[in-house]
């Protein structure tokens, strides 16, 4: 057998109070595709930025082609054939295609030819890219191509993918599988992180699953179910929520050609949204990422505010409300970005609990605060949504994101709304709170709440959405019933390839 | 290695700990400097920190303790709110001398007629022209996204102008022989804010007490200083939970506008006088000191307006008595803020040494 391409040997990182890694080593061969299987904190991340020279192991080591290979920064590790794609994109919103290319590269050439190198790569690989567009104007999935376009260009010997189909429609997934099965039968080798493990079965040669910083296995994913490769991930059986039927209810939120200019300027305009939510039922709203879901949320919750009649809650019109005066009447809602947004870090549980409750709890008198009740409150949250902190006196930032999370839709849950918006529920939340999340909304619902879960993952809503709905640059399909939907009706619901099928048809 | 590690959690201990720290390191660094500017440290600190309360003249600098701290108690009580909520209101002495022009100007139109209304009145005016000056940054800020902290401070020098020229024109003494300067209100009974001389006792220091009793209760027990405090940690968090950015720019700014002005209306009746055009004295500027050295808490900045009194009349007596150069002292109130700020990183960082720890 050949010396494979990269051969990590006992690799160990701690941070201080936890074990990110821990004596982990595999082998990746040339032009392999080789998955990285794991939960949220299972140590993929902290693997990767070892690989990619960001972060330096306290043991272990690292062979590429046969020599050692210890990136002292990200430089070294592009040097040395090592290329990565991040979950999150490191790209300028105001430049264009050509120059966010440019500014990741060392010398980088005139204008011109950058254009044309990417308009060659783009050509070869089949992802369409216009050099010449402003980047804050492209989707997800194009965004995601400049970056492989990025690192494609420095025609790297392992390219890392950190979660890239967490923000691409089904068809835009399939066409990047394809770009890197070419990458692969080119020699590239991929390293490729992923939770979701049907992609894994379609794409990938070997799987090394993490679980808390250890290598516990490894499989031939296409020869291992996806359940076996989810319990070797979580290391215990999965609870899967249980949807009850039941019959749809009156109508308690309609919104009715809800148009909204964007509120920033790379925000989402909304467009003529119109839309009925029923007593009892969860209706799913699937999109990728800056489709207008922050902007949607931001209409509902009174954060943003339209004109009046845009927004109708049991009849009566409600679009010039504020938060509170919504939290009132019943209509709650918990955004997507939990520091910050949902929960201000620094401040305690306690105090987070104010932050949304205050109104329907009656925390106050006159203004005048009632820390008890506020507290009490906090601890009900906490013990009904097992959430792990040693008391609401603690700081909301102590707490992991998935902790936070179940604190978050908790505290909105505890308050019995009568409608209920979420936005990504369980992102970045582990498998098994992720689930608990799941069950306490449809357990809302179940009591005749309405519930709207606005979410990128397709598999979520599937599960739990009777109703299911796309939102595509500001607008919303109309709602079908989730029961018997395919993937590829989905996929034409939240607008198609994005121009992928025009990329075919050249390529 | 020294490494700063983020605590989990603000540590409580080093919250009230470190402005214990800043000062004792002050004194450590100001010894220093007295010690290089020839002088002999110890007594040099003694002479600051100690002298005004136990020397042999403390009877003579107590009440002076009262005169200096209140205005800075008053002012910084105002700007923590601001300074809470994320609204950095710089100008607090611009708004201290148009609450003094305004305050005054009313005592004098009154002049001399005697009436128990007069002084209600002129608080009134204090408090009316110190918001009035405070609103003109916040509406541009709210109005125009102008940057408060620019715009609140050029208005001091504004306001210094408006100053001279009152003391020189429309509120000069008609009896003083052409001096410039206003009539002197501590000794027209209706308008003087003076209630014990003897004692440094005047309405300035019982409007700061009650200014930190009620700061302190907004703060801790009410919604309002609930949603500043939101405001100045998430201001996304707090437009979630219903806070209308806007109102709150106002709001803050009026409070810390306001309570300059009756600082400033407080002192000009009381223990200044006269609208002279050298009235202000950097109260406006070192309320911001105090404001943190205080931790931006209500009784902290009791403590700390203490503190700076002292520092102010230990200056004097040290420059009277051991010919210290006044920037010397001035240094000396600056190093207070800076090992402060320094300071406080420890609140939310730990200290570690070496490379690796695995707990």
């Amino acid at each position: 057998m050949t010396e494979p391409l990269l051969r990590l040997n006992g690799l160990t990182k701690a941070y201080p109070g936890v074990v990110a890694n821990k004596d982990v080593s595999f082998e990746i061969g040339r032009g392999e595709v080789h998955a990285l299987l794991g939960e949220n904190g299972a140590g993929k991340s902290t693997l990767v930025k070892t690989i990619y020279g960001l972060v330096k192991p306290d043991s272990g080591t690292m062979m590429l082609e046969g020599k050692s290979f210890q990136p002292p920064e990200p430089r070294a590790a592009r040097a040395a054939g090592v290329a990565m794609v991040f979950q999150h994109f490191s790209l300028f919103d105001a430049m264009n295609v050509a120059e966010n290319i440019a500014l990741g590269m060392e010398n980088p050439p005139p204008q011109a030819e950058i254009a044309a190198q990417v308009r060659a790569v783009s050509d070869q690989y089949g992802l369409p890219l216009d050099p010449d567009r402003i980047v804050g104007e492209l989707s997800a999935g194009e965004r995601q191509r400049v970056e492989i376009i990025r690192c494609l260009l420095q025609d790297p010997k392992l390219l890392i993918m950190d979660e890239p189909t967490s923000v691409l429609t089904p068809q835009e997934v399939a066409i990047l599988f394809e770009t890197l099965r070419q990458l692969s039968s080119e020699g590239t080798a991929i390293l490729y992180i992923s939770h979701k493990l049907e992609e894994i079965r379609a794409l990938c040669d070997n799987a090394t699953v993490l679980r808390l910083g250890e290598v516990v296995g490894t499989c031939d994913p296409r020869a291992t179910s996806a359940r076996d490769m989810a319990e070797l991930m979580v290391g215990s059986i999965l609870h899967v929520p249980e949807k009850a039927d039941k019959p749809a209810g009156d109508v308690v939120l309609s919104l009715s050609e809800l148009s909204a200019p964007a509120p920033h300027r790379f925000g989402t305009p909304l467009r003529a949204i119109n839309l009925e939510v029923r007593k009892g039922e969860v209706l799913g709203i699937g999109g990728v990422a800056g489709n207008g879901q922050d902007e949607l949320v931001a209409a509902l919750s009174g954060e943003m505010k339209t004109a009046k009649a845009m927004v109708a809650y049991k009849g009566e019109s409600i679009g010039h409300l504020h938060p509170n005066a919504r939290r009132k009447i019943g209509l709650l809602a918990a955004p997507e970005e939990r520091m910050g947004h949902a929960a201000a870090p620094d401040m305690s549980l306690t105090e987070n609990a104010i932050l949304t409750a205050a109104t329907r709890e009656g925390f106050t008198t006159k203004g005048f605060l009632h820390w008890g009740k506020a507290r009490h409150f906090a601890e009900g949250v906490i013990a009904a949504f097992d959430v792990r902190t040693p008391g609401p006196q603690n700081a909301a930032r102590s707490l992991s994101g998935g902790n936070l999370q179940k604190f978050v839709i908790g505290r909105e849950i505890m308050q019995a709304p009568e409608v209920l918006v979420v936005n990504q529920p369980t992102w970045g939340v582990d498998a098994s709170a992720a689930a608990a999340i799941r069950q306490a909304l449809l357990d809302l619902a179940a009591k005749g709440t309405a519930v709207i879960v606005i979410s990128q993952d397709l598999d979520e809503l599937m599960e739990i959405s009777d109703r299911f709905a796309a939102l595509n640059e500001g607008r919303l399909s109309n709602p079908r019933s989730a029961k018997g939907l395919t993937v590829d009706e989905i996929g034409l619901m939240l607008g198609g390839a994005h121009d992928m099928e025009v990329a075919h048809v050249d390529a | 290695m020294l490494m700063l590690e983020k605590r989990p959690q603000p540590s409580r201990l080093w919250t009230f700990a470190t402005p214990v720290l800043a000062v004792v390191l002050t004194m450590f660094c100001g010894g220093l400097l007295f010690a290089a500017l020839g002088q002999d440290p110890f007594e040099t600190i003694r002479t600051i920190f100690l002298d005004p309360l136990f020397s042999e003249f403390a009877w003579f600098y107590r009440p002076q303790l009262l005169i200096k701290g209140a205005p800075l108690v008053l002012i910084a009580i105002g700007l923590s709110f601001g300074f809470r909520a994320g609204i950095w209101n710089i100008g607090a002495e611009g708004q201290y001398i148009v609450g003094a022009i305004c305050g005054a100007a009313v005592g004098l139109a009154f002049f001399p007629m005697e009436s128990f209304i007069i002084l209600p009145l002129m608080v009134l005016a204090g408090a009316l022209g110190g918001i009035l000056w405070a609103m003109i940054p916040g509406l541009l800020r709210v109005r125009f996204g102008t940057n408060e902290i620019l715009v609140s401070l050029m208005l001091v020098y504004v306001a210094e102008q408006l100053l001279a020229s009152m003391a020189l024109g429309a509120l000069r003494n008609p009896d003083g022989m052409g001096f410039p300067g206003s009539r002197n209100l501590a000794q027209y009974p209706s308008a003087t804010t003076w209630i014990n001389q003897t004692i440094g006792m005047h309405w300035g220091v019982v409007t700061a007490f009650i200014a930190v009793i009620f700061a302190y209760i907004a703060l801790s027990r009410h919604i309002f200083g609930f949603n500043v405090r939101l405001s100045g940690q998430s201001p996304r968090a707090a437009r979630f939970a219903g806070v209308n950015p806007s109102a709150l720019v106002l709001i803050c700014m009026g409070i810390s506008g306001g309570l300059a002005g009756l600082a400033g209306l407080f002192e000009v009746a009381g223990p200044a006088g006269q609208v002279s055009i050298d009235f202000n004295v950097g109260y406006g500027f070192t309320a911001i000191i105090v404001a943190f050295l205080g931790r931006l808490h209500p009784v902290g900045i009791l403590l700390a307006g203490g503190l700076m009194a002292l520092t102010y009349i230990g200056g004097e007596i040290a420059q009277s008595n051991l010919g210290l150069p006044v920037a010397a002292i001035q240094l000396l109130q600056g190093m207070l803020l800076f090992f402060l700020l320094a300071v406080d990183v420890l609140t939310n960082y730990r200290l570690r040494f070496g490379t690796k720890e695995i707990t």
